[in-house]
């Protein structure tokens, strides 16, 4: 409570300020000649992070799951007041976070991205914000391996597609083991998986030093610039405007204030901002996430923190069960198209539709997502992650569903079509009353699995921005480093939406099945 | 009533039928026999065009459809489906629909063909399943009823449609004899109405008894028909006689 009263209090100091810079830039702005981006003042301007695990950079606060904080976050607060623009977070994983982008989801990612060459190849870069170096975790009662030289024959982890990485990459004697998340990273080094951890300051700082059995050791390494990113090509304005607010806030001394709130100011970062000036401001925001980190031992504490992840568990369920809902109407009724055209349909049609089947089967299903949601704008078909996520899964299931309802309409005698047409219906008449409600039966417990294997699919989903249940369990046991309790809940989680309709399936097979069991 | 003229029918390389005629007055019985394999089925099937003839005319019920060898166009489907319109089939296997009820199975083309169900159509067939016997069954479905029940609602499930014509392909192949005997019992009863029926069959003591005119066939020809007396007395010619001394 105290603590948020002085974070409170030293955001409200710096109104004068902040009016002063956006004096400043509006200034900057009309001189520039970029009154585009007065007309879009009033739309909020969208910034994307992955807040699934990313401390201290973009998270959900731990006392509160609800509230996101962290100090790009803080960052981004103050950046929207120095630019006078409303701002609006949008959640995206690690990976679509760039796709997102060029897809005009948000017009900018924050996210600890690295400024370097190769990135920005992809993208614009702001000005960097943030200058930092890597460092090297161990474990205390493990090697002591004080220096990149030492690291010679050890297993070292560290996070994919990185500067550490490319560090590592040139000791050729090194084990270097690469991972997605941070605190995968972390977790094998506490089991013993690997000898040492190079990573990122902050991350070593807030993953390796709040943790009892680990330790920061030797100098730093290199040095790495975080900036903001933008659309390749597209975002010149924005940029400059952004540029100039990070300029002021390092002068107005706004960024030095929020970095040592989360006791990120180092003396690398006053060396590179040439700001030596030592604000009376205490760490609160690192003061309280340790607190938090290391509040909640004992059984008790554990029980009341799982209690609060039930709220976001259902939310992420109820995600899941209307993403599954609705792919498995599309694909049953998409398959059993493609089925009735491949078996009764004209040639072309037929052929089209076994063409279908075997490319849809024969690619990975999370490429079909990421080509939907992030593939299809280029043609210019804009799909919201919802529809797209349905549209993915149901068009994916589709291509199984026909061939199991091929499967079944073939193992319907062929004397009930016969039998059908000899009594004056047509061939639909026939398909639709006699041949496809028999087929149904036949395959109903094959679509149950069916639909039990699309439920936990739709996990893949969360590569386009839907936080559905698996993306909840990877969020809350990433920022708590309890895998196995919440792992659990979420496994409870999946058998519970599943269980209903394995049940309800076997009760209308039971019912629908009992006057024909016997086939002739 | 019924013309079939110069039929032909092959699959593949081989010819099933190699011009098959045949004529059928209005309330006759006609019974198809001859040896497996002769073409008798194919020829029935003909008839409904549940198989296609490759060559021929039929002419029934006042549709003519004629075939010069030429594919399967959309008209002649539509056409086909006119001459089905009162053409009746009933199959050695039943083909019953395993998912509806005996009623149900009655009702079914009725409602779809005729659209829409008006409690007189359901009153009708029950009237036609008491007529075959099977009034008590009416809610059971067709796993639980015996092999005559079976083929007997087959039989009022194609009356529902009010056909003019019966055709029958070995309905009582899969029966045995005292079983075979419900359906024939009924068979006779829609004879005596005057129902039209042609009947592919093995049951010779039937085809004797029943028919009007027997038609023997062998080798996708008709060798000789005529009725019964003529036909099993005195055979024109030795193929009918070695099949008739085989089978009787």
């Amino acid at each position: 409570m105290k603590h948020g009263m002085r974070r409170h209090l030293a955001r409200f100091l710096t109104v004068p300020h902040w009016i002063l810079c956006a004096m400043v830039v509006v200034l900057l702005a009309g001189a520039g000649g970029v009154m585009p981006q007065a007309a879009r003042a009033e739309q909020p301007l969208r910034w994307a992070a992955d807040a699934s695990a990313d401390v201290p950079y973009t998270f959900h606060d731990l006392n509160d799951q609800s509230r996101l904080t962290g100090f790009e976050y803080d960052l981004m607060q103050s950046l929207g007041e120095h630019i006078h623009i409303p701002l609006q977070f949008v959640q995206n994983d690690w990976d679509g976070l760039i796709p997102g982008l060029q897809r005009g989801l948000y017009e900018m990612v924050i996210c600890g991205i690295e400024i370097t060459p190769e990135h920005a190849e992809g993208i614009d870069f702001s000005a960097p914000y943030y200058v930092t170096s890597e460092r090297i975790v161990v474990r205390r009662n493990g090697p002591a391996l004080s220096g990149l030289e030492a690291l010679n024959g050890h297993v070292v982890g560290t996070i994919k597609a990185t500067q550490a990485e490319r560090i590592l990459a040139n000791h050729p004697q090194v084990q270097v083991r690469t991972y997605d998340e941070e605190t995968n990273v972390f977790m094998d080094l506490v089991n013993g998986r690997t000898d040492a951890v190079l990573i990122d300051g902050p991350i070593a700082q807030y993953y390796g030093a709040t943790n009892p059995d680990l330790q920061v050791v030797g100098e730093p390494i290199g040095t790495v610039s975080y900036g903001i990113a933008f659309a390749k090509g597209k975002s010149a304005a924005l940029r400059e405007q952004v540029n100039t607010a990070l300029e002021a806030m390092k002068k107005d001394g706004s960024l030095h204030r929020i970095l040592t709130r989360w006791n990120l100011w180092t003396p690398q970062m006053a060396r590179w901002s040439e700001d030596v000036s030592a604000p009376a401001i205490e760490p609160t925001s690192w003061n309280d996430y340790v607190a938090a980190l290391h509040g909640a031992s004992g059984w008790h504490a554990k029980l009341v923190r799982y209690a609060s992840f039930v709220p976001l568990l259902a939310k992420g369920a109820v995600l899941t069960l209307l993403v599954s809902l609705c792919a498995m109407v599309l694909a049953v009724g998409l398959g059993l198209t493609l089925a009735l055209l491949r078996l009764y349909g004209p040639a072309p049609l037929a052929t089209l539709s076994s063409f279908y089947v075997e490319v849809v089967r024969g690619t990975p299903l999370l490429i079909q997502i990421l080509l939907i949601f992030y593939g299809l704008p280029q043609c210019g078909l804009n799909l919201t992650p919802f529809v797209a996520g349905v549209l993915a899964l149901g068009l994916n299931y589709a291509a199984y569903e026909a061939e199991n309802y091929r499967a079944g309409l073939q193992s319907v005698a062929r004397g009930q079509m016969e039998a059908a047409l000899a009594l004056n219906m047509t061939h639909v008449q026939a398909l639709r009353y006699v041949v496809v409600p028999q087929a149904f039966r036949l395959v109903m417990p094959v679509m149950t699995n069916d639909f039990i294997s699309l439920l936990k699919d739709s996990s893949l989903v969360s590569v386009i921005t839907l936080t559905e249940l698996t993306q909840t369990y990877i969020r809350l046991s990433s920022t708590y480093f309890d895998y196995f309790g919440t792992g659990l809940m979420v496994g409870g989680a999946y058998l519970l939406l599943g269980l209903p309709f394995v049940r309800l399936a076997r009760m209308a097979e039971k019912k629908l099945s009992q006057p024909h069991i016997r086939r002739r | 009533m019924l013309d079939a003229q110069d039929i032909h029918k092959s699959f593949g390389d081989g010819a099933i039928l190699g011009g098959v005629s045949l004529q059928v007055r209005k309330g006759e019985l006609v019974s198809i026999i001859g040896p497996s394999g002769c073409g008798k089925s194919t020829f029935l099937r003909c008839l409904n065009f549940l198989e296609i003839p490759d060559r021929g005319i039929i002419n029934a019920l006042g549709v003519t459809i004629a075939r010069d060898g030429g594919p399967w166009r959309r008209a002649d489907e539509q056409m086909a489906h006119r001459l089905r319109t009162h053409v009746g089939m009933v199959f050695q296997s039943f083909n019953l629909f395993p998912h509806l009820n005996v009623l149900d199975n009655v009702l079914l083309a009725p409602r779809i063909v005729k659209g829409g169900t008006s409690p007189s159509e359901r009153d009708e067939a029950m009237v036609l399943l008491e007529k075959v016997g099977l009034g008590r069954v009416a809610q059971r479905y067709p796993v639980s009823l015996s092999g005559g029940q079976q083929q007997r609602a087959a039989i009022a499930r194609a009356l529902a449609m009010r056909p003019e014509i019966m055709l029958y392909d070995e309905p009582t192949s899969a029966l045995d004899p005292i079983v075979a005997e419900e359906v024939l019992g009924v068979m006779r009863t829609l004879d005596d109405e005057g129902m039209t029926q042609i009947v592919v069959t093995h049951d010779m003591r039937f085809a004797q008894v029943a028919s009007d005119t027997i038609v023997y066939m062998d080798g996708g020809h008709i060798i000789e028909s005529g009725p019964p007396e003529t036909l099993c007395v005195n055979p024109a010619d030795d193929r009918t006689r070695r099949f008739l001394r085989t089978v009787l």
